[in-house]
């Protein structure tokens, strides 16, 4: 009775765990495949974490205002739109540094936001808590509630994939989305030769700059759902710097997962784990080990990126052109 | 030819990023709702209208001295170093443990000591991201992004279990003792004519004027800057030409970590007098900004960190005076003054840079 029970409560710990895992996830993902469609075209993109922090002020500041979520969704991507072009005029029509650029938006985003949100709302830096209807609260699919007492899968359906908001579906529908594009139509096919061999691409009579920026509007109407999730579904308004380095470690699931649509997403789902599991364990005290370092989880995903980085996980090859600008005619 | 292309991008690129910088503050204050011509001479009235105003700038101007160089040396090595932010807070930590351990040994020692330590402990959490660099071609911007986490989660791992003040809920050191705390210019002035008010301008200053001259001398007039130099420009030909340019990476990368480390001395020992969990507040992100506005040379540099030391108290002073603007603007000047280099550096060396030299070469042509 008491290992029956036992059982059944770590049951119920490991669907919330993976549940919560799905939901942190998502951000994670919309944002590491915005950088893929960038680095893939041969744009370096360290602006994610600004882009983001950009969509989630401007998501959650019209949504409120308006009292819609649609409304919001699109003014959080034209925002990330904005800053994704602003980051194609420097480093592809310019030229000029890819890294700088993207570490400049940062910090654009970074001050004006929360100088916006207290000169517009007045409340250090914040937005007014969204009402219901001006974001995205949970979706039950069909048959979730219905299934719920079926053992194992209908409880899995029920506390795992049902029951988030729509940019988490949205996230997670972009990754087969994003890997059929890549791998099976004709604009993925020129994406990846844009990043491999600009050269190539410009003796077809194509244009890498038009391709470039192609990769850029797709980057940023990503980071702007992922922004948007931040402000409008995880949270109830936009906080000051919210984003919280989910842009970096967007870029770190990126070179986890090689540049490629599937890995990168197992990569968001293992940083989402140590996310979620951090949350839980804060202040718990295992047996033997004293109180878990929590610090020392949050800083696990960067310490595994930087064992593949350093070549002892296993190889990683970038994009051969990431970050060399090609020269406009 | 190529003298009057520096020339003008040295001259050029600067002016055209200020301005482009204050008329994005002036923007956003516009779009903030108070009068933007009012806000910019508040701004400059703040920074420079009075001693204890330039008393601040010149601290916060310290600061980003040591971050603008930890930024432009590696930069000359070709190498782009984004962990300013971390290494300042380990040299942060270096000082501090050199505090706590040396107890009662003589004040000026303790400072040397933490002087040595702030500049090892920053070199030392670059190294392993110039290792990488250097030995396995992990790209620098990355791992020193993932340093700045990892230092972050560390400070405060430390400060929460082992570095707090005992019956203590901030997340901060004990207070340093009192014959640790440098003369500022505060303390000199106060009771006179010229009171500076709180002003934390202290000693470090020449050390950052003293660390300038060292980088020019360094990169000017030792055989390892000329390596350095010559990393930076063509690595592989550096390479053939008997240079170990692993061996530059390390010791460019590291002597940027060193400087870092060194704006911990400054806020520590000016200002704070206590470890904090957010020391620097944001210094080495601004120290990519000086860097790239003083385009690397130690004149360039000094004259770019007045300039934003003396527009972050401006931004104080406006957030003083203008409660609806807050401080960030001032974040936001340096994103704009870092993505117009950014810009322009591509634009002068392609379009510019190209009609230029066609220009200067077609007589030539035309003779032949």
């Amino acid at each position: 009775m008491d290992g029956a029970s036992a059982a059944g409560g770590v049951s119920l710990l490991l669907l919330s765990l993976a549940g919560s895992t799905v939901r942190l996830a998502a951000p994670l993902v919309l944002a590491a495949l915005a950088g893929l469609y960038a680095e893939r075209a041969g744009v370096v993109d360290i602006g994610l974490e600004g882009k983001m922090l950009a969509a989630a002020f401007v998501g959650a500041a019209v949504a409120s205002l308006t009292g819609s979520a649609a409304f919001g969704l699109g003014a959080g991507i034209a925002a990330a739109l904005l800053l994704a072009l602003l980051h194609g005029i420097a480093a592809i029509a310019a030229g000029g540094d890819q890294i700088v650029s993207g570490m400049a938006l940062n910090l654009i985003a970074a001050g004006a936001t929360p100088s916006l949100a207290s000169a517009w709302f007045g409340q250090r830096g914040t937005t007014p808590p969204l009402p219901s209807g001006a974001r995205f609260g949970p979706i039950a699919l069909p048959l979730a509630q219905s299934l719920s007492e079926v053992p194992i899968v209908g409880r899995v359906y029920t506390a795992i994939i049902s029951g988030h908001s729509l940019p988490v579906y949205l996230a997670w529908l972009a990754v087969p989305l994003t890997a059929f594009v890549l791998s099976r139509t004709r604009f993925g096919l020129r994406l990846r030769a844009v990043g491999e061999s600009p050269e190539a691409v410009d003796a077809a009579g194509l244009s890498v700059a038009r391709l470039r920026f192609a990769a850029l509007a797709v980057n940023g109407a990503l980071c702007g759902v992922a922004g948007v999730c931040l402000s409008m579904a995880q949270g109830n308004g936009f906080l000051r710097d919210m984003s919280a380095g989910r842009g970096y470690l967007a870029l770190a699931a990126l070179i986890f997962g090689k540049w490629r649509p599937w890995p990168v997403l197992s990569a968001c789902l293992l940083f989402a784990t140590a996310d979620a599991v951090q949350a839980r364990l804060q202040g718990v005290v295992l047996p033997g080990i004293g109180p878990v370092p929590v610090q020392l989880i949050q800083a696990v995903p960067y310490l595994i990126t930087l064992a593949i980085l350093a070549g002892f996980v296993r190889t990683a090859r970038p994009p051969r052109a990431l970050g060399k600008p090609y020269p406009t005619r | 030819m190529r003298r009057l292309c520096r020339a003008l991008a040295a001259l050029l690129i600067p002016a055209a990023s200020l301005a482009v910088a204050l008329s994005a503050v002036a923007g956003l204050v516009l779009i903030i709702g108070e009068d933007p011509g009012r806000a910019l001479l508040t701004l400059v009235r703040g920074a420079l209208g009075d001693l204890e105003g330039i008393g601040y700038t010149l601290f916060y101007a310290t600061d980003y001295v040591f971050a603008g160089l930890a930024v432009a040396l590696p930069f000359q090595a070709g190498l782009f170093n984004i962990g300013g932010e971390g290494q300042a807070a380990l040299g942060g930590l270096g000082a501090t443990l050199v505090v706590f351990a040396l107890g009662d040994t003589p004040a000026p020692l303790v400072l040397a000591a933490a002087v040595v330590a702030a500049a090892g402990f920053g070199a030392a959490w670059a190294f392993v991201p110039a290792v990488l660099q250097a030995r396995r071609g992990s790209h620098l911007v990355i791992t020193t992004i993932m340093f700045n986490f990892i230092a972050a989660a560390l400070m405060t791992w430390l400060l929460v279990e082992v570095l707090i003040a005992p019956g203590q809920s901030a997340l901060e050191t004990r207070t340093f003792p009192s014959a640790l705390w440098l003369p500022t210019l505060a303390d000199v002035t106060a009771g006179t004519r010229f009171d500076a008010g709180e002003a934390p301008l202290n000693p470090i200053a020449l050390l950052a004027l003293f660390a300038a001259a060292i980088y020019w001398i360094l990169l000017r007039r030792t055989p390892l800057g000329y390596e350095i130099r010559a990393a930076g420009l063509n690595a592989l030909a550096t390479q053939a030409a008997g240079i170990r340019v692993p061996r530059i990476i390390l010791l460019a990368v590291c002597s940027g970590g060193a400087f870092a480390g060194l704006i911990a001395i400054n806020e520590l020992f000016g200002a704070q007098h206590r470890l904090t969990a957010d020391l620097t507040a944001g210094a080495g992100f601004a120290g990519i900004a000086v860097a790239l506005l003083g385009r690397g040379h130690p004149l360039g540099v000094v004259l770019a960190a007045v300039l934003f030391g003396a527009l972050n108290q401006g931004g104080a002073a406006l957030s003083f005076d203008m409660p609806a603007v807050t401080r960030d603007v001032v974040t936001v000047a340096e994103g704009v003054v870092i993505f117009v280099c950014g810009m322009l550096d591509g634009v002068v060396r392609g379009h510019i840079g190209q009609s230029l030299r066609t220009l200067w070469t077609a007589p030539a042509r035309q003779a032949v």
